[in-house]
């Protein structure tokens, strides 16, 4: 393949990784910058939204697209029902202690992923992608339900921004990540904030994962990946700032594409972790981060 | 005159005593009645991992064979009971399960393990516990003298035997100039080294190695190393993500000009062939170990042996036909049954004392012929290098089904001894 359509290809991959990966590793930058939670179990939120999505669509009795429309609305909401008990039972009982929330959500990780194993099973099992469309290149064919997936996390991005910088709920999360005494001081219910936020960044999670998995299959282990990726472009992009989030979504989504498609994906992953030890030595609050 | 019946009425506490003892004596007691103790096989079982949807398969297939020889009388007149033990798919996890299948539940020996990280990981520890270990791999570390004495693989052909033996058909009747992908892992390089050594041998050529990660989750980024004057693609894929790489093997190639596309049924096993985007596999060919769909020509040991197991023709389950089998690999489970019941009763096993006896017995197998112990095919042993040869299928997708076209003969698939293990020591 010549160079033009081999770039192409390798932008397009990329593109379609930044999507994805923006929208899981903002829900971790989200739940870190509001809540200072470190929340190891993030990959298993993606895990069971994909299983979640797996399940709608099983059961539900529609064509494939509303059936994985439904799944896009409900998986999330279970997740985030699940994140906010998670965090009224577990994390706000550890008052939200740092080394303590690490462990909790570590164990989280584990009973999450034996529950998927246990209630779901051990098999990779397709979801089938809302529409079959192929977009045929003069060099290559490409899945147009990848574009589809492009398009839809920008739109969810886009919503999660507004939500952030115009409505009041987004004005009081904002509040409570600037300062959570004087936040409560002025009558916010910081017990509140905390659970939506948890569960908001368990939902995006779960958001992705509806998005990823008509292309990969639904497997109880497939939250080990996300969760790496997400810790990376986090630190890379800065804790708990949702603009450094996507840039460094966006960067390591496409240096990815491209550098794995040109030379070999295992150069990808190793360029990519020696950018965070890079980003942890001279800017360890990352590129868009506050100062600590 | 009143009569006593007994001397001392006896007090409640006494009777409850006395029948909680009755009680535990006969549970004691009751095997010494019952019939011979049970041979106990240890299944080494991939039930969760990245080899589940084999595993799943692997212990029906496990469950079925041991109906069968059960029903026939058990080995040397003995019931024979399995001990699954799940080891996630995972080489450190391989060799706990088979301490503990030997040490905690006494099993007489083990069997049963596909995945080559897994085999490679546990086969030391079946030799240290001098245990026999009865591999269904298909990897070339059994042959190649990588494992020990204790470790045997009579119930599947390996790596290098099954593309040696195809390669000179690919090479006369798909194209010259082969690219291959393959997992990066000790069974993927198995098919690197044995398929490029045969083409060449074959006066065709390599033109490009893609080596995937077994645990990767997106291959649309390693198609564009396929070089363009590729005739034949030659793609192995393992792991959860198999369907995914077909499928975007699919969507790349799309309905533009594309090699000839010859695959080890591997990327398909527990796959619906009929799944959505998988339609461009029409009129491309696959390397079976058995046919998945039923041929025309399927002996009746074929057809029982598809029943006992549950398989519909299509290669389901009969009870839910989206629940596709991993049939190209799991009658190596059965036959590998059917190969202890042998080794034990040429053997005259009595119990683990008897395991060297076991595996001296097998070691003296040779000609395997077709029968209801020998599903697949008629197979030949080599106890030296303590491997199994047989025959190999290849099939076309003709109308959504796997057609088989051509039968390789054991000949073909054999090579010289890398290792003779009947000179090691137990």
């Amino acid at each position: 393949m010549s160079f033009g359509p081999f770039l192409l290809l390798a932008l397009l991959e990329g593109t379609v990784m930044a999507a994805v990966l923006a929208l899981t590793a903002v829900g971790l930058s989200l739940v870190f910058g509001v809540m200072r939670v470190v929340n190891v179990a993030h990959g298993e939120f993606y895990m069971l939204g994909a299983v979640l999505a797996w399940f709608v669509t099983y059961y539900l009795p529609f064509p494939p697209a509303i059936a994985w429309l439904a799944a896009l609305i409900i998986a999330p909401l279970i997740v985030a029902v699940i994140a906010a008990l998670t965090d009224t039972l577990i994390l706000k009982r550890l008052n939200y202690d740092p080394e303590a929330t690490i462990v909790a959500t570590i164990g989280l990780l584990y009973m999450l992923q034996q529950a998927a194993l246990t209630f779901y099973g051990p098999d990779a099992r397709p979801v089938v992608a809302p529409f079959e469309w192929r977009i045929q290149l003069p060099w290559f064919g490409y899945s147009g339900y990848k574009l589809f997936v492009v398009l839809t996390a920008v739109v969810i991005l886009a919503a999660v921004w507004l939500f952030m910088t115009r409505s009041k709920a987004g004005l009081v999360m904002r509040a409570t990540q600037v300062d959570r005494e004087t936040a409560q001081a002025f009558g916010i219910n910081v017990d509140r904030v905390y659970a939506g936020t948890f569960a908001l960044g368990g939902a995006l999670a779960a958001a992705a994962a509806v998005l990823i998995v008509p292309i990969q299959q639904a497997h109880y282990l497939m939250g080990h990946d996300p969760l790496l990726l997400s810790f990376i472009v986090v630190i890379i992009g800065g804790l708990g700032s949702i603009r450094g989030t996507l840039v460094a979504a966006l960067v390591i989504g496409l240096s990815d594409g491209i550098i794995s498609m040109f030379f070999s994906p295992t150069l990808a992953k190793i360029i990519a972790t020696l950018l965070v030890a890079l980003v942890l030595v001279f800017r360890p609050q990352g590129l868009f981060g506050a100062k600590a | 005159m009143t009569q006593k019946l007994f001397g001392v009425t006896p007090s409640r506490r006494a009777v409850l005593q006395g029948a909680g003892a009755g009680l535990l004596t006969a549970g004691f007691a009751a095997p010494v009645w019952a019939q011979a103790a049970p041979v106990k096989l240890g299944f080494q079982l991939h039930r969760t991992g990245i080899g589940a949807a084999y595993g799943r398969w692997y212990e029906r297939t496990a469950q079925a064979a041991l109906k069968v020889v059960n029903d026939a009388g058990g080995i040397n007149g003995r019931p024979v009971e399995i001990v699954f033990e799940d080891d996630g798919t995972d080489p450190k996890r391989g060799a706990e399960v088979v301490e503990k299948l030997v040490s905690q539940h006494n099993c007489d020996l083990i069997f049963g393990p596909l995945f080559s990280h897994v085999v490679i990981g546990s086969a030391p520890r079946a030799g240290e516990l001098k245990v026999p270990y009865l591999v269904c791999s298909e990897g070339f570390h059994v042959a190649g003298g990588m494992l020990n004495r204790w470790t045997m693989q009579p119930g599947i052909t390996d790596v290098r035997a099954q593309v040696s033996s195809m390669a000179p058909w690919v090479l006369a009747n798909l194209g010259k100039k082969v690219t291959m992908v393959f997992p990066d892992y000790a069974f993927g390089h198995d098919h690197r080294d044995f398929f490029t050594a045969a083409v060449e041998a074959g006066g065709g050529e390599v033109v490009a190695q893609i080596a995937v990660p077994p645990t990767e989750t997106s291959f649309t980024r390693y198609l564009p190393q396929i070089p363009q004057e590729t005739e034949v693609l030659y793609h192995v894929m393992v792991g959860p993500a198999v369907l995914t790489f077909v499928k975007e093997l699919g969507e790349f190639y799309g309905t533009g000009a594309k090699p000839q596309i010859f695959g080890f049924i591997d990327s398909l096993e527990a796959v619906d062939i009929a799944s959505p985007g998988l339609e461009f596999l029409e009129g491309t060919h696959f390397w079976e170990g058995h046919c998945r769909g039923q041929q025309a020509d399927a002996s009746e040991h074929e057809i029982a042996y598809r029943a006992a197991v549950g398989v519909d023709a299509n290669g389901a389950s009969v009870s839910d036909a989206k629940d596709v089998s991993t049939y190209a690999h799991m009658f190596s489970v059965w036959e590998t049954l059917h190969i202890i019941k042998a080794g034990m009763e040429s053997a005259g096993y009595q119990g683990t004392a008897d395991r060297q006896k076991f595996v001296e017995a097998v070691e003296a197998m040779t000609e395997m012929p077709e029968s209801l112990a020998h599903v697949q095919g008629a197979k030949v042993f080599n106890g030296k290098t303590h491997q199994v040869f047989g025959h190999q299928f290849i099939s076309k997708v003709e109308g959504g089904k796997l057609v088989k076209v051509h039968t390789t003969s054991i000949e073909d698939s054999i090579y010289p001894d890398a290792v003779d293990y009947t000179t090691q020591s137990f």
